[in-house]
């Protein structure tokens, strides 16, 4: 697919805000980035979904509304679903000539809970049926919105109120599940994961997404200071770390072909990464400062393994 | 009045002849026993091109109501059909729908909750559905399965109401029971259900809208509110539409249906297809000179409490037939007598007939004319002595 590439950040600047000011998202919170990122990539009118979960609660109290597109919340884990419905009556009701085909697209967001867990089911369904969405999934790696506990996106060794760091528990005590591998599997003609902190990459996946014909999936790294405890200013480094220690690879899978979309110079070590954050603090004990030398034997496994499928590795 | 059709149709195919008919823009659903002949028959419906409807063939209950809630918000006119665990299944979003006012049409074909699963007819499904904020009507055969499904629409649709219908039927025994079905014509069905057209509508992209925002203690009272407002309206439009669908077809439709009940000393008040077997015993008693009646509520919810007093305020014992428990309730009592005694208690100035419950069928168990001929007769037995002997009751249980 061929999309624009190219991102003016006065012309953007210039374009009218899809997200209002004004919304209830913690201050440095990643969501609301993103979610001007994803926005302001498509010109395309767009209906947005969006599960139960930080995003949700904090643009849609009514009265009020942060959004300026039309914009549905049904339950936690129906999201991909909701938009299904909804992107099937567009098809129906364009059919019919009820409606004027304006292109329009179907996007939905969802956090890792929604995403890695409680709505896995529906995404699949919703997936394999072939709808024209863009799932994006906002991974804060726990569930944020109840107040700070594990899900299956949370990484080893991360406190979490329900895997709380003890005297004898390390916190998390299993690493993450792949679940962008797990929707490349479904062969839906875009898969990508990305990072606010490098947010001209995080722009164009999404053109892509939606210019995809059919279903796209971008899982992208959504930085939660409260929940991995470190200071509200330091966001995009934070982010931007996981990019450099290869934690969080940028990478796309377009109609089947992987490809790598940024290589550090120099790999940093995960230790710096996690050094940023207070959830993981209690790693740095002796008697835990062994999880450091697994988490980085996993990112380098998953590393390698994706140089290998993106073909870096000749 | 329309030119119609006689066919040989069960319930379930009655329904999804409706369904073709009425064409709806999007059909989310995934099938269960006894409600699968309908999401199959719709199915080879638009693979024959008969229908020019969005068929999504989803992967879950759960998300058949997921999509429908999505795409009714996005302005289509959107049908689904589920029974028993499907239903159960669906629980969230059925309290969604309602509470987002989306006027979607759903058949259900009553089926058991599980455990032990049992694939046959009760009424424990849609029952334990009864206070998610939907429109529930009850059919007693395959003709009112039909009527009910396209009068429905109408009744979701209505501007005072815009609330989600649930149009019931029993399984097997109607849902999989062939019966004369007088069929009208596409053209008349078509007109009948006109257009739809949403007050609201996510695709109305020039003037967005937030659907399903969240309220807290200041504003969701309100909500809930103008909700039960809107149900209460219900019953007045259900009469209305079942007045002109009988101009249209010849049959008209009420709230209730009763037979025999305008001098009757003893009552009986049930639900769906057994109000047949029941209307035999009245006549065959009626003969012997016993004065019975019978009284079949079609709109269960919301329940027309006033109007069920009103006509039966003169008996002087009921028999209420439930073919599921309220577990828990009064004397582990069925829903139906739970809800016609507190309509006398509110209704009946202080006065009104003895009330007596019987649980049967459930689990799809027959129930036999002798049966109801039986429980007849201790209700005549009560009416002259005074006395009740029990409160709940069942008919062909093993005990
Ligand atoms: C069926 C259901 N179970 C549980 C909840 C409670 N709940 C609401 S949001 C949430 C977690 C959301 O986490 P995530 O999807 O990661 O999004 P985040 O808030 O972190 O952005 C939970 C558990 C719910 N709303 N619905």
């Amino acid at each position: 697919m061929t999309v624009e590439t190219k991102i003016n950040l006065k012309e953007l600047a210039s374009k009218p805000e899809k997200f209002a000011p004004g919304h209830r998202l913690c201050a440095g919170c990643a969501e609301g980035i993103i979610v001007r990122q994803v926005l302001s990539a498509i010109d395309e009118p767009v209906v947005v979904a969006t599960a139960t979960g930080c995003l949700e609660i904090a643009t849609s109290m009514y009265p009020n509304t942060a959004w300026r597109v039309p914009w549905i919340h049904n339950a936690f884990e129906n999201a991909a679903t909701t938009a299904a419905g909804v992107e099937a009556a567009y098809k129906a009701l364009v059919r019919k000539g009820k409606i004027q085909d304006r292109n329009v697209k179907f996007l939905v967001f969802g956090g890792d809970g929604a995403t890695y867990d409680i709505g896995l089911q529906w995404i699949s369904g919703a997936f394999e049926r072939g709808h024209r969405i863009v799932y994006i999934c906002l991974n804060n790696e726990a569930y944020m919105n109840t107040g700070i506990q594990r899900s299956s996106a949370t990484p080893l060794g991360a406190h979490t109120t329900t895997s709380p760091a003890g005297e004898v528990i390390p916190g998390k005590i299993q690493w993450r599940k792949p679940i962008t591998e797990i929707m490349a599997a479904h062969n839906i003609p875009y898969v990508a994961q990305a990072s606010p902190s490098h947010w001209r990459d995080l722009m164009i996946k999404v053109r892509k997404a939606v210019a995809a014909d059919g279903p796209a999936f971008i899982n992208i790294f959504s930085d939660c200071n409260r929940g991995w405890r470190h200071d509200t200013a330091t966001t995009i480094e934070v982010s931007r770390l996981a990019v450099e220690t290869c934690y969080w690879p940028l990478f796309e899978v377009e109609n089947g072909v992987w490809k790598l979309n940024y290589k550090p110079r120099e790999k940093k070590p995960v230790e710096e990464w996690l050094k940023a954050q207070g959830r993981f603090r209690h790693l740095f004990q002796p008697k835990f400062r062994h999880l450091i030398d697994e988490i980085q034997a996993k990112v380098d496994q998953e590393w390698e393994k994706l140089l290998e499928r993106c073909g870096e590795k000749q | 009045m329309a030119k119609q059709i006689v066919k040989a149709l069960d319930g379930a195919k009655a329904v999804a002849e409706a369904m073709r008919q009425i064409e709806p823009d999007v059909v989310a659903a995934y099938p269960i026993t006894p409600q699968t002949e309908i999401v199959q028959t719709f199915s080879q419906f638009v693979a024959d091109g008969l229908v020019n409807t969005e068929f999504i063939p989803v992967e879950s209950e759960h998300a058949a109501m997921s999509a429908c809630i999505g795409a009714s918000a996005a302005g289509a006119r959107v049908m689904t059909a589920t029974a028993a665990n499907g239903l159960a299944l669906m629980w969230e979003t059925l309290y969604i729908a309602a509470s987002l006012r989306l006027p979607i049409v759903m058949s259900v074909v009553n089926r058991a909750l599980s455990a032990p699963l049992n694939i046959h007819c009760d009424h424990s499904d849609s029952m334990g559905a009864r206070d998610a904020g939907w429109i529930q009507i009850f059919a007693e055969n395959p003709q009112e399965a039909y009527d009910n499904t396209i009068q429905a629409i109408r009744i979701a649709e209505h501007p005072d109401i815009l609330l989600p219908v649930m149009s019931m039927q029993d399984g097997f025994i109607t849902g999989h029971g062939v019966e004369r079905v007088e069929v009208l014509e596409d053209k008349a069905v078509k007109e009948f259900v006109g257009e739809y057209k949403a007050l609201y509508s996510l695709l109305d992209i020039d003037q967005p809208k937030t659907f399903g925002a969240w309220a807290f203690y200041d504003y969701y009272f309100e909500f809930k509110r103008q909700q039960t407002e809107a149900l209460s309206k219900v019953p007045q439009v259900v009469r209305e539409i079942g007045k002109e669908y009988g101009e249209l077809s010849g049959r008209y439709y009420d709230l209730f249906s009763a037979y025999e009940l305008d001098d009757a000393e003893v009552a009986i008040v049930v639900l769906a297809s057994t109000a047949g077997t029941a209307r035999v015993v009245v006549r065959k008693l009626r003969q012997e000179g016993i004065k019975v009646g019978l009284l079949k509520p079609r709109l269960y919810r919301p329940f027309p409490g006033k109007e069920l007093v009103e006509a039966l305020k003169h008996v002087k014992v009921i028999g209420v037939m439930d073919r599921s428990i309220a577990f828990g309730s009064i004397e582990g009592c069925g829903p139906l007598f739970l809800d016609l005694c507190a309509s006398f208690y509110t209704y009946g100035n202080g006065k009104g007939p003895q009330i007596v419950d019987y649980i049967f069928g459930l689990g799809g168990r027959d129930i036999l004319p002798e049966q109801i001929e039986g429980m007849v007769k201790e209700l005549l037995r009560i009416a002259e002595t005074g006395k009740v002997p029990y409160r709940v009751g069942y008919l062909g249980l093993r005990e």
